[in-house]
């Protein structure tokens, strides 16, 4: 049942990541892209990371989304017009489909090791998974996430000084 | 029953999408999305060996790609804002010059 539910939703995802390529229109290209994010939540939440599930809806699906579409509807981008240049066409799904194989080949070829931690799908559900997040985070993680505080505010500095017209 | 190689496929389908969407498409925009979809077919590939590996350093790193992923959104944004105010396009094709 559950290997169904995954099928359904990969088939999903990948058909919405087909129109965020395909789409003429940019708008369409980001409501796809919405859906691929949802499908990407569902996966997470699968994968017993709830809070990965909510900040992806949230942050992604939320905040950078809204963002692009403010963008792409500020600059009242219309559709693409179409003039392709076959020779960039074949290349460059030549150079996808090699990324591609090179990956299918490491994962049928390979095996998945590395240490093993102590964090069960049954200890996220007794203890909780915020928590967990919470105390990797301020524990082992503390440098880079000052660091990461530090990129957003340089983030905001740079986006004003950019968008404006005279500084 | 589900394996981590199930979630690896898929994040490899899609990060091959991504790659195809930014060497083809010409609005800088839609770039920027195909961008964004390699960046999430990493995170499955993250979340999806940090619950094979039941460790939390996988999630870790997704909480900071998603924080690197945010500020690129706001810089880049700005970018295409200002090119569009001197050329009246975000056509990648007419990006070839430093200045005006």
């Amino acid at each position: 049942m559950e290997i169904i539910f995954f099928y359904l939703v990969a088939l999903v995802a990948i058909i919405s990541g087909f129109l965020v390529i395909r789409c003429q229109s940019p708008v369409n290209s980001a409501l796809g892209l919405v859906n691929t994010f949802f499908c990407l939540a569902i996966f997470y939440v699968m994968l017993h990371a709830p809070f990965m599930a909510a900040i992806q809806i949230m942050v992604y699906a939320g905040a950078i989304m809204v963002l692009i579409l403010f963008v792409i509807m500020l600059l009242n981008l219309g559709t693409e017009a179409r003039k392709s240049y076959m020779h960039g066409i074949v290349w460059s799904s030549l150079a996808s489909l090699a990324v591609l194989f090179n990956v299918i080949y490491f994962i049928k070829r390979g095996r998945v090791t590395g240490a093993e931690g102590d964090i069960t799908a049954f200890t996220v559900e007794s203890v909780g998974h915020v928590e967990l997040i919470g105390k990797t985070m301020f524990t082992e993680f503390l440098l880079p996430f000052e660091i990461a505080s530090i990129l957003l505010l340089v983030a905001i500095v740079g986006a004003v000084v950019l968008a404006k017209k005279e500084v | 029953m589900i394996s981590v190689y199930h979630y690896m496929s898929v994040s490899a389908i899609l990060f091959a999408m991504g790659t195809y969407g930014v060497l083809t498409r010409r609005n800088a925009i839609v770039i920027f999305m195909c961008i964004e979809l390699m960046l999430n077919s990493v995170n499955l590939t993250f979340i999806a060996l940090s619950s094979h590996l039941q460790s939390m350093d996988g999630q870790i790193f997704v909480f900071f790609v998603m924080t690197v992923a945010a500020a690129e959104a706001a810089v880049g944004l700005a970018l295409m804002i200002a090119f569009y105010r001197n050329r009246d396009s975000i056509d990648v094709e007419n990006i070839n010059l430093m200045k005006l």
